[in-house]
């Protein structure tokens, strides 16, 4: 067994094989892998005995869960209108600057991939951002430059 | 200067209170009919932005006939410029598990869950604890209730109560048809309630203080208070509970920036308030009072004269076309043209009496239109476009 599989024959063993665990082994295998390939995608049907054609047409529905490779470090600038107009774009500008990347484009060493995304919820704080699962508000060019140096530098 | 000054600020749903425990089994003490009949009269509505009167859910749930049921807390806080659920959760989560088991135990539900959208995730870990320290007090009081949280992965529509449940099956988040209403037949085809985080906090200040207490706040039809999200330019950003029935101008003068042009009342999915209407406008559910009045999810987005109308509508739209499920064409197709229409007309390509031809389509779209955001993408439309309508042209 390779380690997609055994990763995702362990999930359906601690969500169980109906179909509403499918979301749930899904998200755990993007937690893991940081996106599902088609190849993840079949084994995931084959476990859990639902049609591929299904679990695909699921997986693509959700933003949140990438059918993409991706970086270690999925960055989602949000882009909603309140962000938009608290200096979404000059975020976007320094983080572009800084992995030399465009949005929807991962850097060459795997390390992050740059997304924009809706309404993240901190519209009070805006412009607000995700990296992985951590939030960041109020985020200046400034801030942003700090944050990410400290994520290029360790190996969290 | 004289106006008159009316926003009434409240204290009940951050209320720091640590007898959740008591709470719980005084409540439940009570007969169901009892709770339900003091949520009926306490008119409290859903916050959600619907408005649904939850005593009436909870009835229809307990008078359903089924060998199972659920209670699902709709954590889904998709719309833009609210942030509220998300406070509630981290802040008084106790409060709304407090509300979830007394809602199982009324409708005779065992399980609930907590779908809570993947933005939030970084909430799971500590709602998580909450929940166990939760499950083992109900043990001890011999009440048979589980809580679990449902993770959603970043899709708006999921908000849609039937979305939801089709996401928690683990399917495509695309709504139903009603009826049946979840009620009826809802999470594995079973009744189930579905209520707002702040709806559930509601109801814990209703058996706490009693339904005459939530019942004396707010206006008629619109009674108790409401949490406020309040972002764009405004001085004092942030999360407000307020009494409901406020009129938009005295909320203006409260949080505007001395330069607010507009008010978007109830996000990219209700309606824009220009200045000249600030006066006329009340924010509570539908009803006798003067005016217009607006019903809010809470999320109150103040733009001043520097903010172009034109790039707000296409703020929503883009994000329309985007969480638009797909499912029904006047939703799919109606959210692409209508974005695709609104840049041909500044940039000049099409006149400007397209705008009247685009405003046709969200009528139909309103009428046909599967589910609410089909529907309610004519709200921001044609409120835009109706007040600020040289905006979308030069």
């Amino acid at each position: 067994m390779n380690p997609i599989q055994s990763l995702i024959k362990d999930l359906a063993d601690q969500y169980g094989r109906k179909r509403e665990s499918l979301l749930p082994v899904m998200q755990g295998v993007v937690q893991r892998e940081k996106f599902l390939s088609e190849y993840a995608m079949v084994e995931i049907a084959r476990e859990m005995d639902i049609p591929a054609a299904e679990v695909f047409g699921t997986a693509t529905f959700y933003s949140f869960l990438e059918t993409k490779p991706a970086g270690k470090y999925i960055i989602r600038v949000c882009k909603t209108i309140t962000c938009a107009m608290k200096g979404k774009n000059q975020l976007m500008f320094a983080i572009q600057d800084m992995l030399k990347i465009k949005p929807g484009e991962t850097t060459p060493d795997k390390r992050f991939t740059l997304l924009e995304t809706n309404c993240l919820g901190w519209c009070h704080k805006a412009p607000a951002m995700l990296i992985n699962d951590e939030v960041y508000t109020e985020v200046s060019p400034e801030r942003v430059r700090e944050i990410l140096s400290k994520y290029m530098k360790e190996n969290i | 200067m004289a106006y008159s000054y009316q926003l009434k600020r409240v204290d009940f749903i951050f209320r720091n209170e640590n007898d959740w425990e008591k709470v719980l089994s005084a409540t439940i003490k009570k007969k169901p009919d009892e709770i339900i009949n003091e949520l009926i009269s306490s008119e409290l509505k859903g916050r959600g932005g619907a408005g649904f009167p939850t005593g009436l859910k909870w009835k229809l749930t307990s008078e359903a006939k089924a060998t199972t049921k659920y209670v699902i807390c709709n954590a889904d806080e998709g719309e833009p410029g609210t942030f509220k659920d998300r406070e509630i959760l981290s802040k008084v989560p106790y409060k709304v598990l407090t509300a979830m088991a007394v809602c199982g135990y009324v409708t005779g539900a065992k399980e609930g869950f907590i779908y809570l959208r993947g933005e939030y995730k970084f909430l799971e870990e500590e709602l998580n604890k909450v929940i166990d320290e939760f499950e083992y007090y109900c043990k001890e009081i011999n009440l048979d209730f589980k809580i679990k949280i449902f993770m959603g992965s970043g899709a708006y529509i999921c908000g849609e109560e039937t979305a939801l449940m089709e996401s928690m099956e683990g399917r495509r988040g695309e709504p139903r048809n009603k009826p049946p209403f979840p009620t009826q037949a809802g999470y594995r085809g079973m009744p189930t309630v579905v209520n707002n985080v702040e709806t559930l906090v509601h109801t814990w200040t209703i058996f706490k203080y009693g339904a005459k207490k939530f019942y004396d706040l707010g206006v008629q039809y619109s009674r108790g208070t409401k949490l406020f999200s309040v972002s764009g330019d405004t001085p004092k950003p942030g999360i407000y509970e307020l009494e409901l029935g406020m009129s938009l101008q005295d909320f203006v003068y409260e949080f505007g920036d001395g330069d607010t042009k507009a008010v978007q009342v109830g996000g990219a999915s209700g309606f824009l308030v220009p200045r000249k209407k600030f006066k006329d406008t009340a924010i509570g559910y539908e009803g006798k009072l003067v005016g217009i009045s607006l019903p809010t999810g809470g999320s109150m987005m103040l733009f001043n004269s520097s903010r172009s109308m034109f790039n707000v509508l296409d703020n929503y739209l883009e994000f329309f076309r985007e969480e638009s499920c797909g499912q029904c064409t006047p939703c799919r197709v109606g959210c692409q043209q209508l974005l695709l229409g609104i840049k041909a007309v500044k940039r000049g390509e099409k006149p400007a009496n397209y705008l009247d031809k685009l405003l046709k389509l969200t009528e139909t779209m309103q009428l046909t239109a599967k589910c609410g955001l089909g529907q309610s993408v004519a709200n921001s439309f044609s409120s835009i476009v109706g007040n600020f309508r040289e905006e979308m042209i030069y």
